[in-house]
Order: structure tokens, then C-alpha cells, then sequence
């Protein structure tokens, strides 16, 4: 026997390892979701009465904490609870406008935005994008605050995605969308000018890595940048003009593209990941980040922590990319 | 005036040396890592990081109850003796490594050990 959830004037019950978001859902209730993981807190609630579980105020602030906020994805419900979605203030939404869009193979889009009022954010971050009210994903920030007055995403096409083809097919220049504020603890912080750093990314995963790049050169960084950028087939990699003048205007960047399904002058055949781990088998006293598909994101976590790099040295981007 | 044994180890800032080395030890041993397969690594290194405070006799929430109900689904795997055994030998090597004095590694294995019964369900 579960436990009651009282939310929109109405009584739902909630299966005994269900969560309060899967019970709301199954009840044909429309609350905004992305990860269901825990992290990109966009169902964020507040509970009114009962309290909610420990696990489900892991990650938040201790002010949303101190007023019973949140994440249903992560709450199974100990008691009966009255719950209500956060509202805006607690959100912090932002309003954008749609400056350009621009493909950048034939399933990304480039998609830049202006956000209305201050946004302060670091490269490598993502922010969740709404649709409407109970439509949103979360994209990560491929653009540079210091170095860019834009905000710009990456959106990989997902055919029958609730929000991607809406992206690429319905979204005009000068249309304004909200956004969250900026999530998530997968960027560059300058603890040491030095480190060796590797990035791999896989798809469109290299977005925040682009910025996060970008964002330690910008910042002075001056031990070597590794970065192995993988998708299947020549048709599908990106950016790989921009990444090699990058790599030729910095000693210390170094840029591999990697095709896994094909084999083509100027690019290693192989999985970015695999390639990487062959290439920098002892990694102690590196930084690495990691982004793009999850099991290439789990597996590389496992074997470049085993490589030396110590865990609060590997960065990840914990949400999934869909 | 006698230290505590968490003093003497070097407290939190030894846990956190140890936790890194020590969680290497256990994912590279094929004794065991089969238990971790599929684990989130930062949950897990945070759970490593309250079972090394406790073994170097620092503050601690653990109680028997959670050992059991945290191991339970372990020892239905096939968790026993031996592959306590290995997480024992880990803890060791990994004290060793970080050059503490072999008297504090014994008292630090004895209250890893003093856990046998409850994480074993028994």
C-alpha cells in the first residue's frame, strides 16, 4: 500500500515504490519533467504538507530545502503529501529571444539566443528549455559568457522527440522561449593553470565542451587540452573547421575527431572514448570532462578514474541527452 | 592527553586521501567489483567516504539495522566471508599506502571487522 498525493484538488494514489512525478504522470496530470534523475530540476514542487524525502532535497539549496521544496522524480513518498508545482520565482525563469539558427550538419541545429536581463552562467552549463508548460529538455551551454553576449545550444534532432523537431521545424529568429537559469557543475574552474585536461565528448555532447574549451583558454589555462570528439560517420561530426583552427591558433590544444563506423583521412577510426584511453593510459594528476552518450559517459568515468585522475577531477554532464 | 584515533589518522582530510585510493583498490579487485557493476560512482564514493570515517573511528551514523538493510541485496548475490575478506585486505593496503603507522591500521581494521556479522547478515 502507497501513500496519497493530493495536487490540483485532487487525491492520486502512489504505489509503494512508485514516485509522487511517475504517479502524477500515470494519472494524466501534466507536470514538466526533463531527466528524471534527480538533476535538471525542472519538476521542482513544493510539498504543503508531509514531508518530503531526503533523497529528494539531495542537490537542492538549503533555502529551497528549509521550504519543503522538491524533485517528485526523486520522492518516494514516506507519508500522504500535499504538493504544488514551484512557482516562477523559485524557477528563476528567463525570457530569450531566438537570434539565429543555423544547421550545423544535417541533424544539429545551432540555435542562439538573447536572453532578456541579466544571465549568469559558466560554459559547459545547461539550462532547460521550455516549450510550454510541460514540455522541456535540458540543453548544455556551448557559448562563453566572457567571449560571447549570446547563449547558444547544440539540439541533435531526436525524430519523434516532444521537442527537438519543434527546434528545428516550428522555432523562428524572433521568437522568445523560457529558460531556466543555468544548472549543473560540469565546467572549468582555474585551481591550476597547469593540469593536463581531456575532454571526450560523443555527438552532440561536445556543446558544452566547445564552451568549456573555449572558456579555460579564455581563462589562461596553459597545460595541454586534449579533446576526442566522436560520432559514427563523417555525415554526422561538427564544428571540425572551427576545432582544428582552434587547435592551430593554441600550442596546447590538441583536437582528434574520431569516425567509429568510417574511415577518412584527417580523422581517427575508432570510438572517441577508446581512442582517448589508448592514447593518455596514465592519467594521474588529470582533469577530464566527459560528455554526450551516457553508457560512453559511465564506462569512461570507471576507466579514466582507474587511469589515476581522481574522482572530484572527472566532470560529467549527469543528465541524459535526449 | 590521547588523541582519538581519527585525530591521530589525520581526520577528514585523511578520509579524503583514502577514498580515492582506496576505492581504486575495490574496483580493480576481481574478487569483488562484480558488486559494483553499474553503480553511480559519486554515490558510491560518498558511501565509501562514510564507511572510511567510521573504520578510522570518526563520527558516523551507521548502525547495525543499515549495514544489514544496505549489504542485503549483496548477500543475496553471493556477498560472504571471502569478499569481506577483500575489502579488509583493500582497507589495509590502502592505510599502508598513505604511511600510517601499522598500530593505527590494527585498530582501524578492528572496527571495519567489528561490522562482519551485520553486513554479512548474520
Amino acid at each position: 500500500m502507497g501513500y496519497t498525493i493530493h495536487y490540483n484538488g485532487k487525491d492520486y494514489d502512489c504505489g509503494d515504490t512508485e514516485t509522487v512525478l511517475d504517479a502524477l504522470l500515470r494519472h494524466g496530470e501534466s507536470v514538466p519533467y526533463s531527466c528524471k534523475a534527480g538533476v535538471c530540476h525542472s519538476c521542482l514542487m513544493q510539498a504543503l504538507k508531509g514531508q518530503p524525502t531526503e533523497a529528494s532535497q539531495a542537490g537542492l539549496k538549503e533555502t529551497l530545502k528549509q521550504r519543503n521544496f522538491f524533485l517528485p522524480c526523486s520522492c518516494v513518498p514516506q507519508v500522504d503529501m500535499t504538493v504544488a508545482l514551484a512557482g516562477e520565482a523559485e524557477l528563476h525563469h528567463v525570457s530569450a529571444e531566438v537570434i539565429d539558427k543555423t544547421p550545423l550538419n544535417a541533424h544539429i541545429m545551432r540555435v542562439r539566443l538573447r536572453p532578456e536581463g541579466e544571465f549568469s552562467y559558466h560554459a559547459g552549463q545547461f539550462v532547460n528549455f521550455f516549450r510550454d508548460e510541460s514540455v522541456v529538455r535540458s540543453y548544455s551551454l556551448a557559448s562563453v559568457p566572457a567571449l560571447e553576449d549570446f547563449l547558444e545550444l547544440h539540439v541533435q534532432r531526436l525524430p519523434g522527440g516532444q521537442l527537438s523537431p519543434w527546434i528545428h521545424d516550428q522555432l523562428a529568429v524572433g521568437d522568445k522561449v523560457m529558460l531556466s537559469e543555468a544548472l549543473g557543475d560540469c565546467f572549468y574552474t582555474r585551481r591550476d593553470p597547469a593540469q593536463p585536461l581531456l575532454f571526450i565528448g560523443t555527438g552532440s555532447g561536445l556543446a558544452p565542451l566547445y564552451g568549456i574549451v573555449r572558456d579555460a583558454l579564455q581563462q589562461g589555462h596553459r597545460g595541454p587540452i586534449y579533446l576526442y570528439h566522436g560520432t559514427r560517420s563523417r555525415e554526422e561530426i561538427y564544428l571540425v573547421d572551427e576545432l582544428r583552427e582552434l587547435a592551430a591558433a593554441h600550442d596546447n590544444v590538441h583536437y582528434q575527431p574520431c569516425l567509429s563506423r568510417e574511415e577518412a583521412a584527417g580523422f581517427a577510426h575508432g570510438r572517441a572514448n577508446e581512442i582517448a584511453l589508448e592514447r593518455h593510459p596514465d592519467l594521474k594528476g588529470w582533469r577530464a570532462y566527459l560528455c554526450g552518450n551516457p553508457n560512453m559517459v559511465e564506462a569512461s568515468k570507471k576507466k579514466i578514474f582507474l587511469a589515476g585522475a581522481a574522482l572530484g577531477d572527472i566532470f560529467a554532464d549527469a543528465f541524459v541527452h535526449s | 592527553m590521547s588523541q582519538s584515533l581519527y585525530e591521530q589518522i589525520g581526520g577528514e582530510a585523511a578520509v579524503n586521501a583514502a577514498v580515492d585510493i582506496f576505492y581504486r583498490k575495490v574496483l580493480s579487485d576481481e574478487r569483488i567489483n562484480g558488486f559494483f557493476e553499474g553503480v553511480d560512482m559519486d554515490k558510491q564514493a560518498a558511501k565509501q567516504k562514510a564507511f572510511l570515517t567510521m573504520a578510522f573511528g570518526g563520527p558516523h551514523n551507521y548502525t547495525g539495522k543499515d549495514m544489514r538493510e544496505g549489504h542485503a541485496h549483496l548477500v543475496a548475490r553471493g556477498l560472504d566471508d571471502s569478499h569481506f575478506d577483500a575489502v579488509m585486505e583493500n582497507l589495509a593496503a590502502t592505510l599502508k599506502e598513505l604511511k600510517v603507522p601499522d598500530q593505527l591500521i590494527a585498530e582501524a581494521a578492528a572496527i571495519a571487522e567489528s561490522t562482519r556479522n551485520d553486513v554479512l547478515g548474520r
